[in-house]
């Protein structure tokens, strides 16, 4: 991406991932995307009752293109999955997924033919958000823990070490679609 | 022309001073803003309480006397509307020094998968021994699925002073409707005795004068019935 790229691990990079970590966490902007009733509980944490413009993130970018952070709030239909993934590809990296509610995280009590059971088999998620809806609180909650996420994400060399490790512990655990159980 | 010299002024408008500050006047509201109260929740910092009420996480209570409440009897996991609680039951055995709750079952495994709990309390109305209750904890994000399946070791309620941790043996010359009926009120010396056999790293504080339930949490209205 830039300079990051170019620095050797150490000292240097770990400095610049922290300031990095940092300019990023303070100021995600969301793209104004709602499925379904967590997104009224979404359109709340934005009302000076909770004011999400504390964590830098009161511009819901209207378009895809200019938002860091997905925040799936409501069931993904079947239908909906492809206009989803579309969304969260044509948004620019580094990007971010918060998957608000049950029925986003894994169907919830919607266990039919018509809802992805999760939007994790579309996208990545990076935070999981119970409730149903969660209260506005939750969401925040969520955020705080996904700003700890942004503050620990790795550059340059780094990164390289820690995606190819991701990708090797994905490549052991099950598939989503093979779990039983609690996780199906 | 005809009407230059006759002009009056307009009836809307107003004095000069007026007009000074007419660009800025739609601010008022804006500036008088800045002087009230501020309503905002300082979320992670200054938590507003939840109502009593608010069905958060699960929890799963004890007796006075440390022994679960869960009889393993599954009638949650068949109320839940999202099949969010697996449940498997087991015979308490004495011989075998096996003994979790008063009675002939005990919940073996129990796990709530709060990716799939829509908190709605079903599985409350539906438990027999008010052994389910829920707490007003509510913040439960994580980063991945396997996490947020509560086990059984995260859902028991904490050992309260004068509670000894399960398994010990019941308390002697009490059968299973007497902790129902409120007549266990703490550990006995016996049990203690028993568990210092078995674990030897457990000591029971002073019986709390407190009635049964778990305080801090599971303030449901008539949590204390038996």
């Amino acid at each position: 991406m830039g300079i990051e790229e170019k620095l050797p691990a150490g000292f240097l990079l770990t400095t610049v991932e922290k300031v990095a970590g940092y300019m990023r966490k303070s100021s995600v902007w969301p793209a104004t995307f709602g499925l379904a009733c967590c997104a009224i509980e979404m359109m709340a944490v934005g009302t000076p009752d909770y004011d999400i413009a504390r964590f830098g993130m009161e511009r819901f970018s209207a378009t895809p293109r200019q938002a860091d952070l997905m925040i799936v709030a409501g069931r993904v239909s079947q239908k909906m999955a492809p206009v989803v993934r579309q969304v969260y590809d044509q948004m620019p990296e580094p990007k971010w997924v918060i998957s608000m509610g049950v029925c986003a995280s894994s169907g919830g009590m919607f266990n039919n033919y018509a809802i992805v059971q999760g939007v994790d088999h579309v996208i990545p998620v990076d935070i999981y958000l119970p409730g149903c809806p969660p209260r506005p609180e939750m969401l925040l909650n969520a955020i705080l823990e996904l700003h700890q996420h942004i503050q620990d994400s790795k550059l340059g060399v780094n990164r390289v070490e820690a995606a190819r490790a991701a990708e090797r512990a994905a490549l052991e655990a099950t598939p989503t679609h093979q779990m039983k159980g609690l996780l199906a | 022309m005809a009407d230059n010299g006759n002009r009056r002024p307009d009836p809307d408008k107003g004095g000069s001073f007026k007009d000074l500050f007419a660009p800025v006047a739609g601010f008022g509201v804006t500036f008088a803003t800045m002087f009230r109260k501020v309503q905002t929740e300082e979320y992670p910092e200054q938590k507003r309480p939840t109502q009593l009420r608010f069905h958060g996480r699960h929890q799963l209570n004890r007796h006075p006397d440390g022994l679960e409440k869960c009889v393993g009897c599954e009638l949650c996991a068949w109320a839940c509307p999202a099949d969010a609680i697996l449940v498997e039951g087991a015979n308490n055995d004495d011989a075998a020094g096996e003994r979790f709750s008063p009675g002939e079952r005990y919940g073996r495994v129990y796990q709530i998968n709060y990716l799939r709990c829509i908190f709605c309390g079903l599985c409350i109305e539906a438990c027999p021994t008010r052994a389910l209750t829920m707490t007003n904890e509510y913040e439960l994000a994580d980063d991945n699925r396997a996490d947020l399946i509560f086990t059984k070791d995260q859902l028991l309620a904490p050992v309260l002073s004068g509670m000894l941790p399960a398994p010990h043996p019941m308390v002697e010359g009490m059968d299973e409707r007497d902790y129902y009926l409120g007549k266990v009120t703490g550990a006995t010396p016996a049990q203690q005795e028993w568990v210092e056999r078995h674990d030897g790293d457990t000591t029971v504080d002073e019986p709390d004068t407190l009635p049964v339930e778990h305080q801090e949490a599971g303030q449901h209205a008539g949590e204390g019935r038996p």
